[in-house]
């Protein structure tokens, strides 16, 4: 077998807990130990990046159990290309971090990585019921970062957090419990295979419960009637911890792809496709949402939290198509708005810190240092993110575009994504032009900190990906279309995680 | 059957008081109604593998009924996390109890008291 596919839960994982036994005080060594933690999990996702590229899956059985009885770990495209995205947001939110930010609270270093392992585990694990406590895991460790810092506004926003996620979590047991008694298995690989066989008197309860789940990853990845948490939580947390968030809401856009697509895909027999008829309306449904809350922010962090919810609505929307070209331009759209996003959380944060009262509320004020960096920075990923085109984001609206060319939906597709996307550039181009023009008029009140380059660069390191996602496009959009072949066809999946039950070592 | 009946409706009960406490204004009963939509959520994970009496969880060779020993395996895990994020949740609502100097979910000061002028 091979291990390095356990290697990114487990790094994580021992750097948090050599990091709790430490204790508070050691400054430099947890701040070492943490960045060394990030860099070897880049150099990991990297790694397996390119061995997934090969096509070949990884089954990686815990404790050699054999696989129904067992807890297996899968490496397709999908979870490596989350494992990377989630690695580089990681290692730019930390640098940043470092700057000071990780100083206003206790054990910042170990929840981060907490956290981390959580989310490998998630975009790592062929199990649901593992699936359910790696989402645990990294929902305990996001509480407590999110109320990093302190401050009364962060506590209530949290309770709001945490309650909804917790009644979140029951949820998923629910749903969890119905497709177990209908079933009989939690494994998904084994889960595709009794759903196919199940007779259709018996298949209610598991197309209930598939539907379940569907609500459950609807309200983790912010989806129309669920999105409400998603402004004020992000908009109160810290900087860096609003960019590894960024990844957040991907976990459950990343599972409702992975469930309906390899245990209700097409091929699953009478619950075939129960998602199908759902997800589409309620991406378009969030995204014209999304947008009318993006004209109505007020602050920088709530205009980018918005877009938050317009990008899980434009993945969406391209996974609700259930077909190649709709999960490619998906999964583009995925791996690229997430970076970009997280470097604008740090943009904004960088933004607040020079203007004292004003933070990042919408008014104009005083002149900002350094202007035309941060004015380059913002339009670069205003530029990407509204979706213009010499940045990434416009290839992701445009496959999604010509994905849905040919269907029915495009009557619904085309209208809603292209209003959405000309009222996101009018949302942006407003706050750009009064944080960088209408600014200036009077003098600081105070000295401003100087612009140190650890807190720029990871920024405009994140915001750099817009421009990678382009230059290395034909690389990206193949990795994207076999990423969508390979989730468009079960059978090799489930015919590699149950026959490695009968391969004694 | 009676057992059946007697154990879906104890859940529904539960569920059903939980979620009228979920959606009080006031952190304690928030708490509480956590606290019970999980032991609904436990009692229904417990009962899908389906409801046995004096079945053997492992194999034995003299027992002849079995009953599924994996949801008791999910029940317990369940438990344990239900456990540490219900410690969660009371630290934080004690936390903001502390910060906001009341107790609402929101962290809205009630307009009678602020009249009475009981609180800073």
């Amino acid at each position: 077998m091979n291990h390095w596919v356990i290697a990114p839960i487990l790094l994580p994982l021992a750097a948090a807990i050599v990091l709790l036994l430490l204790g508070i005080g050691r400054r430099r060594v947890q701040r070492g130990l943490g960045l060394a933690s990030v860099i070897g999990q880049v150099a990991l996702a990297l790694g397996l990046l390119a061995y997934a590229d090969g096509g070949e899956l990884l089954v990686y059985r815990l404790g050699d159990w054999p696989t129904p009885f067992g807890i297996v770990l899968v490496l397709d495209r999908l979870s490596a290309l989350m494992l990377a995205v989630t690695a580089c947001i990681a290692l730019f939110s930390l640098w940043y971090a470092l700057q000071g930010t990780d100083e206003r609270g206790r054990n910042f270093h170990a929840l981060f990585q907490f956290q981390l392992a959580g989310l490998n585990g998630a975009f790592l694990t062929g199990d649901v019921f593992n699936l359910f406590v790696f989402f645990e895991l990294l929902l305990i460790a996001s509480y407590a970062l999110l109320l990093h810092g302190g401050g009364a506004e962060r506590l209530r926003n949290g309770i709001h957090y945490v309650v909804f996620n917790l009644v979140a979590s029951a949820l998923f047991l629910v749903g969890v419990a119905m497709l177990y008694a209908s079933l009989g298995t939690l494994n998904m690989a084994d889960m595709a295979r009794a759903v196919a066989e199940l007779p259709p008197e018996r298949s209610d309860m598991a197309h209930a419960g598939g539907l379940v789940l569907l609500v459950v990853f609807g309200a983790k990845a912010a989806v129309l009637p669920l999105y409400f948490w998603l402004p004020s939580a992000y908009r109160s947390a810290t900087a860096p911890v609003a960019a590894l968030f960024s990844v957040m809401t991907k976990v459950g856009a990343y599972a409702i792809l992975r469930l309906f697509t390899l245990v209700f895909g097409p091929d699953a027999g009478p619950t075939g496709s129960i998602a199908e008829p759902w997800i589409l309306g309620v991406a378009l449904a969030t995204l014209a949402a999304g947008t009318l809350g993006l004209l109505a922010s007020r602050d920088v962090r709530t205009l980018i939290a918005y877009s938050v919810v317009i990008s899980v609505g434009m993945l969406l929307g391209g996974i609700g198509l259930f077909s190649v070209e709709g999960i490619r331009a998906g999964v583009y759209y995925l791996a690229q708005s997430t970076l970009v996003l997280a470097g604008l959380f740090l943009l904004a944060d960088l933004i607040a810190r020079q203007r004292h009262v004003l933070g990042d509320r919408l008014e104009s004020g005083t002149a900002l240092e350094r202007r035309g960096l941060l004015g380059i920075l913002f339009l670069a990923g205003a530029v990407a993110v509204v979706g213009l085109p010499p940045l990434s984001g416009f290839v992701g609206k445009a496959l999604l575009l010509q994905a849905a060319v040919d269907l029915e939906a495009v009557r619904w597709v085309w209208p809603v994504v292209l209003v959405s996307s000309a009222l996101s550039l009018v949302a942006f181009s407003r706050a750009g032009s009064v944080l960088f023009w209408k600014s200036g008029g009077r003098a600081p009140e105070r000295e401003t900190p100087a612009l140190a380059p650890g807190l720029w660069v990871p920024c405009a390191c994140l915001l750099a990906f817009a421009a990678l996602f382009i230059i290395a496009a034909a690389p990206a959009l193949e990795y994207a279309d076999a990423t969508a072949r390979q989730l468009l066809d079960p059978s090799v999946y489930v015919r590699a995680v149950l026959e490695t039950a009968n391969v004694s070592r | 059957m009676s057992m059946e009946l007697l154990l879906a409706s104890a859940i529904g009960v539960i569920a059903a008081s939980g979620i009228y406490l979920l959606l009080r204004a006031r952190t304690f009963p928030v708490v509480l109604g956590l606290t019970l939509l999980s032991y609904a959520v436990n009692l229904l994970l417990f009962a899908s593998g389906g409801l046995t009496l004096s079945g053997a969880p492992i194999l034995e060779p003299t027992k002849t009924s079995y009953t599924d020993p994996l949801p008791q395996a999910l029940v317990l895990t369940a438990i344990v996390i239900g456990f540490a994020m219900t410690a969660f949740v009371l630290v934080l609502a004690l936390r903001a109890r502390q910060e906001l100097g009341v107790d609402h979910v929101d962290g809205r000061r009630d307009k009678p008291r602020e009249n009475a002028g009981g609180e800073s």
